[in-house]
């Protein structure tokens, strides 16, 4: 069997744990082509899991002679493994995010050496691939996303065949994140969303994997056919339509990710945590597709229990 | 005995003069604590921000706002950095004790992060989030981004405000005012007149525009942060310092008439560049034991502390100042991985 072509990329000793370490997986030679990250958080076990297939099915391939001659894909499943085994979200010590500190600084704090130390590694690839989450808890209907920089390919993000690709306009604290530096650097970034993050959803991390392996082949990477995927419907982040809860309380949800809804649907309650009693029937503004749905017990007054794509005529 | 006695009575009846004149002034001051955000949390609570307001009894608060006679001292935006929690009581304390002297008004908002402060946690709990890159927030969102929009609302008209933070929990700092170079030209003669030991004027930066700070200055509102002392703890010394300086500020604008003491001259670092401080990095992880205290004047190849293995009684890394200059920022907490802040040094001064 074809030994693994695993390789340290980045490492700091620690005082009491063991070493800190980013671990890279190379298939074959030549061409910076594409390079994929998995996890950035500690709580993100699903981009970990999709990153592990991807491993499996690439090794088979190139077993198999399918990786195109003079390319070369580099995946790393995990950029902060520390935190992933102490199930905190953010930098064990100081809670700071290393997707908040691209493109790094290699004498900064050490969230910025990681993110420079990973940056060092990645930023020559053509292509980059990061399996992102977002900070509320919930389930995405399976999505790429790019931000407008400007740099931005669309037909590029489309031949990942996900149902939606969806372009949003950088925030400031976009500025310091990994997709966002790969652009400047001149890599095509695409950030795909897979339904889960601290679940595994083996269903969506295998339409993740179909839409990597569709692209490699397009992008004549590797030799594979598979499952063709969706023509991708692109839509514009700010065109989401928020459904939000309008009190605090349990939160019951009857759509799910994905989901294709109808105007005035039932989309979910709210009930007093003491008395059960009904407090809001969540019901679905516009027609749409589910792109997001918060999946917590329990909700806050204003969150956006509901993320719609509203049906085409309705933008 | 009999003379001791006459003066007990002369100064008996001058302080009960003195606290008759306390009384008539401050009955005709308004106390008002008001809360500018709410909302309803999933149990039986309600999260509230709240504001504590002091100003002269029968003032036009519209009209002292156009007159620039409006103040505003903000903390708590991280929840562990308590430094600003004594320089309000203190501010309130001092001017209740000479209310006649109050002639604008004072806004004192202690608590921006209200869940921070119980959880003894920096950003905002339940959501993970730093409640210091969610401004200017926005009406239509989540709670957290309500809540920063409803905040900066309330800001509105003010002359000045200040958001007094304590650096974190890992690093002490002598009294400080951050300015964005963006700001420079309107903000530094305000800062120079706090009463801090240096006023910092630092690069812009894209992320930083998600500040508390920054959107007020981008909204108009004068707005200076302080960063002092350290997290968890307070340092009343820093405390009354800022106070007074608070003071000075507040007669500058005409909100005060009574005496202020005289403020220090501060250290301005035009840094703009960032090639005005030495950082001082750890090179290896371990324990930090300094050995010098922030405030220091410190010599080229000047020893500010070791870095040590307890796990085998060994010296991993001796901290040296890389040039001369003075160390305003020292690493309270000992525990460091490779690249921690140990300290920080202003070239030159």
């Amino acid at each position: 069997m074809r030994r693994l072509n695993k390789e340290i990329l980045y490492e700091i000793k620690a005082l009491y744990r063991d070493d800190f370490r980013v671990t890279g997986y190379r298939f074959g030679k030549g061409e910076k082509s594409v390079c994929i990250l998995g996890s950035l958080r500690g709580n993100e076990f699903q981009q970990i899991y999709v990153c592990s297939q991807i491993i499996r099915k690439l090794l088979e391939l190139e077993k198999k002679g399918r990786i195109r001659e003079g390319k070369e894909i580099l995946v790393i499943p995990c950029g902060n493994p520390y935190s992933v085994n102490t199930k905190k979200r953010f930098w064990t010590v100081d809670n700071t995010d290393i997707n908040r500190m691209f493109p790094g600084y290699s004498l900064g704090e050490t969230t910025q050496r990681i993110a420079a130390g990973i940056f060092e590694k990645v930023k020559d690839y053509k292509y980059g691939i990061q399996f992102a989450s977002f900070y509320m808890p919930g389930n995405f209907v399976p999505q790429v996303r790019m931000m407008k920089t400007g740099a931005e390919n669309v037909a590029l993000a489309k031949q990942f065949g996900l149902p939606y690709v969806v372009l949003h306009k950088p925030r400031p604290f976009d500025t310091a994140t990994l997709n966002y530096n790969w652009q400047v650097w001149e890599t095509n970034a695409f950030s795909i969303y897979t339904t889960s993050t601290s679940a595994v959803d083996k269903a969506s991390a295998k339409q993740a994997l179909d839409a990597v392996l569709n692209f490699l082949s397009k992008q004549d990477i590797i030799q594979y056919q598979g499952y063709e995927g969706y023509i991708s419907r692109v839509v514009e982040g700010k065109d989401f339509v928020d459904v939000r809860a309008e009190h605090a309380g349990f939160l019951e949800q009857y759509a799910a990710a994905g989901e294709k809804v109808e105007k005035g649907q039932k989309l979910a309650e709210i009930r007093a945590p003491y008395t059960a009693g009904l407090l809001q029937v969540i019901s679905a503004p516009v027609s749409g597709t589910v792109a997001f749905v918060h999946n917590e017990a329990m909700a806050y007054q204003n969150t956006a229990v509901y993320k719609l794509i509203p049906e085409a005529d309705e933008i | 005995m009999a003379a001791q006695f006459e003066n007990f009575e002369i100064s008996e009846k001058k302080r009960q003069r003195s606290l008759k004149i306390l009384k008539y002034w401050r009955e005709r001051m308004i106390e008002q604590i008001e809360t500018i955000a709410e909302t309803e949390l999933p149990v039986d609570e309600r999260l509230k921000i709240s504001r504590y307001r002091l100003m002269p009894d029968g003032s036009n608060v519209e009209e002292l706002e156009r007159q620039g006679r409006r103040i505003g001292i903000v903390t708590g935006i991280h929840g562990d950095e308590l430094e600003g929690q004594y320089v309000c009581y203190e501010l309130g304390r001092r001017i209740k004790e000479e209310a006649s002297a109050l002639c604008g008004i004072v806004d004192i908002y202690p608590a921006m992060n209200p869940f921070g402060i119980d959880n003894i946690t920096r950003g905002i709990p339940a959501f993970d989030l730093d409640m210091n890159r969610l401004f200017p927030g926005n009406r239509n969102g989540d709670m957290n981004e309500y809540i920063a929009a409803e905040i900066l609302k309330d800001m509105k008209g003010m002359a000045l405000c200040m958001d007094i933070h304590a650096s974190n929990i890992f690093l002490t700092e002598v009294p400080q005012i951050r300015i964005n170079e963006l700001h420079k030209e309107r903000l530094l003669p305000i800062a120079e007149k706090a009463n801090v030991d240096l006023v910092w004027v630092h690069g812009a930066s894209t992320v930083l525009e998600a500040t508390f700070a920054y959107s007020l200055n981008d909204s108009g509102v004068d707005a200076l942060v302080v960063e002092m002392g350290v997290g968890m703890r307070i340092t009343k010394s820093y405390g009354n310092q800022l106070t007074d300086g608070i003071f000075s500020l507040m007669k500058e604008l005409g909100i005060w008439s009574g005496k202020v003491p005289e403020v220090r001259k501060p250290v301005i670092s035009n840094d703009e560049k960032g090639e005005d401080v030495y950082y001082l990095n750890a090179r290896t992880s371990g324990i930090f034991l300094k050995e010098k205290e922030h405030g220091s004047m410190v010599a080229k190849g000047e020893r500010i502390g070791i870095i040590v293995n307890p796990l085998g009684g060994e010296i991993l890394e001796e901290v040296e100042a890389p040039g001369d200059g003075w160390l305003f920022t020292i690493r309270e907490y000992p525990v460091v991985d490779e690249g921690s802040l140990v300290g920080r040094i202003l070239k030159g001064v």
